[in-house]
């Protein structure tokens, strides 16, 4: 108990619970062949209480950072760092025991068939040696906790996805690690039950406090729930950030995936400009875009969009179809006049060619 | 027919306790039970073992896992009669005689192992990586996981195995006769074949029969009742 205490302290000095240092790994080629990077050098800070989101491709390497993060894989080189301790430093028991400081929770919750719901969530206990009427008290919190009330006595093979689901969180969040990482927690479940895990999660966050970080290829789950993201490609980060900046970056790879642009109309006698505005001061609105438009005595009408409010702030991708009002064709020098005076205010702008 | 019937109801043999069937019946049960009880005390640590050994990252491991594999293989290939004559100096040793229900329980043993062992490997690796990558992640030791998940999780596979094996154990105790174990094969030969007693022959079959339909039975029983996972019908 004495050692839950000090790396307490440790982490109120360092604001960090996860910390990554030129984080590599490399595997050798099955075949002898060039060897495969997964990790090229991950610098990653994750800061407690919020909810980080790491995305990617499937072979951009997230599953060898759950692997790493937790010390089942050992990296080429650099640190892995949880709650102030190196994971990558450590051996058997000690390391069995630093594991216990990352809940986690699975696509597919990976329960055990043998055990029912209110064994499973016990399970990190056992593990951990935790006297029997301890682990009875806290199983009873944590069914509460997780709203599966009822459903305790039941296997896994009696509960519905989003049930399982449940008693894989409430068994991340047994052992009281200080992260709960969750790899692709709802990628196998339908909308609704997304909402109601993703509820359940945002909730923990703010009852518990617990550091939380998931790892998805769904943006929905990342602008539902996520306070930063980090985008990893092929091994490396390409951006990270607060969930806000990164989505109002319209110069970055991620703004795009997390506000994506329905296709584009066909068949339109107009000239058709896409226009990504977030982090522009002047450009606020769709409105302010149109009123630019007019001020060049074109007429210019939304034909696809995608405008969200996150953190209280619109930011949109939009595609708009501009038509002289004279009827004469948009001359060239108009256009680039009008998409250079948005690109100057920080709107992405650009000719849509067919 | 009738007549055939009453014929053969009149047969002293059928109806005597001492060497009747119902006493080698008996013979076969307790072979079987003791030869089982050996088996799985030795077979599932041995399986467990196959299992964790297969794969290691040491090339200690790999090789222990070679030697292992290999033993198996060879007492696997060994036609169960030849196994028996080729055990007698060892079971005379540990039994001090090489004849008798414990003599060729001993026999028995050595070649239910290594089949039940194999059997137990396969139980163990349906079960899926995720699961026991899972339980890992929540820090147990090896011992742990062999315990908490792959015993528990593999059960009704496991329970199928030693029904599976237990029935070829019945089919070998037949063959143990040859070391006059006693039992219903020897009955079946030495009364029934070699007497020129058809219908010893014939009711030792049915009764073996019966008590492989019933095995069966309870194996499939037991691991129904132990059996949680998803019915995909």
């Amino acid at each position: 108990m004495n050692d839950r205490f000090s790396a307490g302290e440790a982490r109120c000095l360092n604001p960090r619970v996860i910390t990554l240092d030129g984080l590599t790994k490399v595997f050798p080629a099955p075949g002898g062949g060039d060897p495969v990077v997964a990790l090229d050098g991950i610098d990653l800070h994750l800061e407690p209480g919020r909810v980080h989101g790491i995305v990617g491709r499937s072979g951009a390497g997230k599953s060898t950072l759950i692997r790493c993060l937790t010390g089942l894989e050992k990296p080429s080189s650099g640190r892995v760092e949880v709650d102030g301790t190196d994971v990558a430093a450590l051996e058997g028991a000690a390391l069995r025991a630093a594991r216990r400081n990352i809940g986690m929770v699975f696509q597919h919750a990976n329960l055990l068939d043998s055990r029912t719901a209110a064994q499973n969530i016990a399970h990190p206990l056992e593990i951990a040696g935790v006297p029997r009427a301890r682990r009875e008290q806290r199983v009873a919190e944590l069914v509460e906790l997780v709203g599966l009330t009822g459903r305790e006595h039941n296997h896994p093979a009696q509960l519905s996805g989003g049930q399982i689901q449940r008693v894989g969180i409430a068994r991340g969040l047994a052992a009281e690690p200080k992260v709960l990482l969750c790899d692709e927690p709802t990628s196998a479940l339908d909308g609704s039950t997304t909402r109601q895990i993703l509820s359940l999660i945002k909730d923990l966050r703010e009852r518990l406090g617990i550091t939380v970080v998931i790892i998805t290829h769904e943006m929905g789950v990342v602008r539902e729930i996520c306070d930063t993201v980090t985008l990893l490609q092929e091994g490396r980060i390409t951006q990270s950030g607060d969930l806000l900046d990164v989505a109002a970056d319209p110069h970055g790879p991620l703004s795009s995936e997390l506000i994506p642009l329905p296709p584009a109309p066909t068949g339109i006698d107009a000239l058709v400009v896409n226009c990504d505005y977030g982090d522009s001061e002047r450009f606020r609105t769709t409105d302010d875009l149109i009123a630019l438009a007019e001020s060049y005595e074109a007429e210019a009408t939304l034909v696809a969009g995608t405008i969200e409010t996150i953190g209280g702030r619109q930011v949109g991708r939009v595609q708009l179809a501009l038509r002289n009002r004279s009827g004469v064709a948009i001359s060239r020098e108009g256009l680039d006049a009008f998409l250079g005076e948005l690109e100057a205010a920080g709107v992405v702008a650009a000719e849509v060619t067919a | 027919m009738m007549e055939t019937l009453q014929e053969w109801l009149a047969n002293p043999l059928l109806v005597s306790w001492e060497g009747g069937p119902w006493e080698a019946t008996l013979v076969t049960l307790y072979m079987t039970a003791v030869t089982m009880a050996l088996t799985v005390l030795l077979g599932l640590p041995l399986g467990v073992a196959l299992y964790e050994t297969d794969d290691s990252a040491s090339p200690v491991v790999r090789r222990i896992n070679q030697v292992t594999g290999f033993v198996v293989n060879v007492l696997r290939s060994f036609p169960f009669f030849i196994l028996i004559i080729a055990l007698i100096p060892i079971t005379a040793a540990i039994t001090g005689r090489s004849t008798g229900p414990n003599a060729a329980m001993i026999a028995l043993t050595i070649a239910a192992v290594p089949f039940a062992a194999r059997l137990f490997e396969l139980n163990l690796r349906e079960i899926p990586a995720g699961k026991i990558e899972a339980v890992r992640m929540m820090g147990a030791s090896r011992w742990q996981v062999i315990r908490q998940v792959l015993i528990p999780e593999a059960l009704p596979g496991i329970i199928g195995s030693i029904t599976t094996t237990t029935i070829a154990v019945i089919g070998y105790t037949a063959m143990a006769g040859s070391v006059n174990a006693g039992g219903l094969g020897q009955l079946a030969y030495n009364r029934g074949y070699t007497g020129y007693q058809t219908e010893i022959i014939i009711v030792t079959v049915i009764l073996l029969i019966i008590i492989v339909i019933l095995v069966q039975l309870m194996g499939d029983r037991l691991s129904r009742a132990v059996d949680h996972r998803a019915r995909t019908t």
